[in-house]
């Protein structure tokens, strides 16, 4: 029997789950990181860099939740501040100027909600993302590894594909957030988590997704991802920045289901 | 003045007023009474006397909501409107619990129309792409009608080198349409971007309020942001950021005026210069000067 949406959100936020620097590691060999939005400062809530993938040098992007206690607190449990969006449009763009792919790594429960956030545009910096990430002259995958938590992770998802690990979610908004707001019950978190198709079988069916990595066996993930990976990366190389962009904004413009009367 | 519950005493005031007298034009978002009082300053206003002044109360400049339509006549010069994509409504694709019933709630409310209206018009004789949010509609929500709506607005503003000149108004994403409804932050988002890289002018004019989705996607990507005294403009609402940090919001947080000081907007236009203002931007952008001596 499949799982239910709401167990798979569980497991996503399992902290004893690799994080996105883990993701890295496995990944990527000779990875350097870079950091700073050279605006504000650097958010520690996304690690950005380059590294070799394959052997093909790549801008990697990922949301980090943080591995200890120390850790998650340092990196606000891996919810960006508008700094960290721009940090990762900087490295967008240096990715775009050398001609390498890019790699976001979603891990988010969203985009940080708090006073420092708003002063600092956050709305404004995750828009700005959209925007420019839909005409980046690379190739963009993303994937999400855990928690897909709305404009938060949507700001790294402006891609060319994106997959999502076999017990990760994407969402619109958190079930908690969905329960509260429409039926004033937090508690219907279960509901909630099934009615807004959140799972990675819901969201492949619905198209927005187009692969689910499988996590079984544990040991083959990573191995398995990265040839995957290799091999999209790859073919999407093969494409003209126009194919590449047109490609993009196809795949957004699809999305909705409406009636023209 | 005592402090008072303004929906309280409105109700109650309606169902006095109700009795006396049938109001003669109902105007969407201000009560259809005699009276009402400003949420600004607690002054009792004649409505009729409000919609004299553009909805603005006299005393203190509250500005009341208004209505999509009621902002297309504000700014758009007379019978120059015609409305764009009309036909496109809102379907229930997630089966998600209440929904259905809901749009079919809203919908006798508004009178069919759903929650953004779009087309052409001219601004002080310049053509011009328009949209407007209203929140008669489940709160100018975002989800499949508002993404394509104003995807389609922008693309056939470009195909026809036409500036948009738009009014943001949204309580955020339509969750009840699921990841669909974050998907139109980016596609709106492309649209808007390929318009700008056409070199055509977009002008957003920010309302109350205009939070989530919206202001994470087109709300923020004007060439020039301009705003109405007070609106509320975030991206995450203030109850949210209230439990999130576990303290009281200073005065004044994520109203327009914060948002200028801040850096994020480029000016705070009372209702009264809206039009005027617009007008001033949308000459200085004109492609071809109309006279050789420079004037317009």
């Amino acid at each position: 029997m499949p799982m239910e949406a709401y167990e798979i959100l569980q497991t996503a936020r399992d902290t004893a789950r690799p994080s996105g620097k883990q993701f890295i590691r496995k990944l990527c060999t000779d990875f350097i990181e870079l950091r700073g939005d050279r605006r504000f400062g650097d958010d520690h809530a996304i690690i950005g860099g380059i590294g070799r993938l394959a052997g093909m040098p790549v801008t990697v992007i990922a949301q980090e939740r943080g591995e200890d206690l120390n850790d998650r607190a340092r990196r606000n449990f891996g919810s960006p501040h508008p700094e960290g969006y721009r940090k990762a449009l900087r490295l967008m763009k240096q990715a775009e100027k050398f001609r390498r792919p890019v790699l976001c790594l979603v891990d988010t429960s969203g985009a940080y909600s708090g006073i420092a956030a708003e002063e600092r545009g956050q709305g404004q910096a995750i828009a700005e993302n959209l925007m420019e990430m839909m005409v980046l002259k690379v190739p963009i995958i993303t994937v999400v590894l855990g928690e897909g938590g709305s404009g938060g992770a949507l700001a790294l998802a402006v891609a060319n594909q994106v997959w999502m690990l076999e017990n990760s979610v994407y969402s619109v908004i958190s079930p908690e957030g969905c329960a509260t707001i429409l039926w004033k019950n937090a508690a219907r978190v279960k509901e909630a988590s099934a009615a807004l198709h959140i799972t990675p079988e819901d969201l492949l069916a619905l198209g927005a997704v187009e692969k689910i990595i499988p996590e079984v066996p544990a040991g083959r993930v990573f191995d398995n991802l990265k040839a995957e990976l290799a091999k999209t990366f790859t073919a999407l190389k093969a494409l003209t920045p126009e194919e590449l962009c047109g490609q993009r904004y196809q795949r957004f413009r699809q999305y909705g289901v409406y009636a023209e009367g | 003045m005592p402090k008072f519950n303004f929906k309280k005493s409105r109700n109650r005031l309606e169902g006095l007023v109700n009795q006396l007298t049938q109001p003669s034009q109902p105007a969407p978002n201000v009560p259809d009474s005699l009276c009402v009082p400003c949420p600004g300053c607690e002054v009792m206003l004649f409505t009729s006397e409000l919609a004299e002044n553009l909805n603005v109360c006299p005393q203190c400049g509250h500005h009341f909501r208004l209505s999509a339509p009621q902002r297309i006549q504000l700014i758009c010069d007379a019978g120059s409107f015609t409305p764009w994509d009309e036909g496109l409504a809102s379907k229930d694709p997630l089966q998600f619990p209440g929904y259905a019933a809901k749009l079919r709630h809203s919908r006798l409310k508004t009178g069919g129309t759903e929650e953004v209206l779009c087309g052409a018009g001219s601004i002080a004789g310049t053509a011009c792409a328009v949209f407007a949010m209203d929140q008669d509609f489940m709160m100018g929500s975002m989800g499949s009608v508002v993404g394509e709506k104003i995807t389609r607005l922008f693309e056939r503003a470009t195909r026809e080198r036409l500036p948009v000149v738009g009014f943001t108004l949204s309580g955020g994403a339509r969750m009840q349409e699921g990841i669909l409804s974050l998907m139109q932050m980016a596609k709106t988002s492309g649209a808007v971007k390929y318009h700008s890289e056409a070199g055509l002018l977009y002008i957003t004019v920010l309302t109350d309020p205009t939070t989530g989705g919206v202001t994470a996607s087109f709300g923020m990507e004007g060439d020039i942001l301009l705003a109405e005294p007070g609106a509320l403009i975030g991206f995450a609402g203030p109850r949210v950021i209230e439990q999130t940090m576990r303290q009281k919001l200073p005065k004044g947080f994520q109203k327009a005026e914060f948002l200028l000081e801040k850096g994020f907007l480029d000016a705070v236009i009372p209702r009264k210069r809206l039009k005027a203002t617009l007008a001033h931007i949308l000459r200085l952008h004109r492609e071809e000067e109309p006279h050789a001596d420079g004037s317009v």
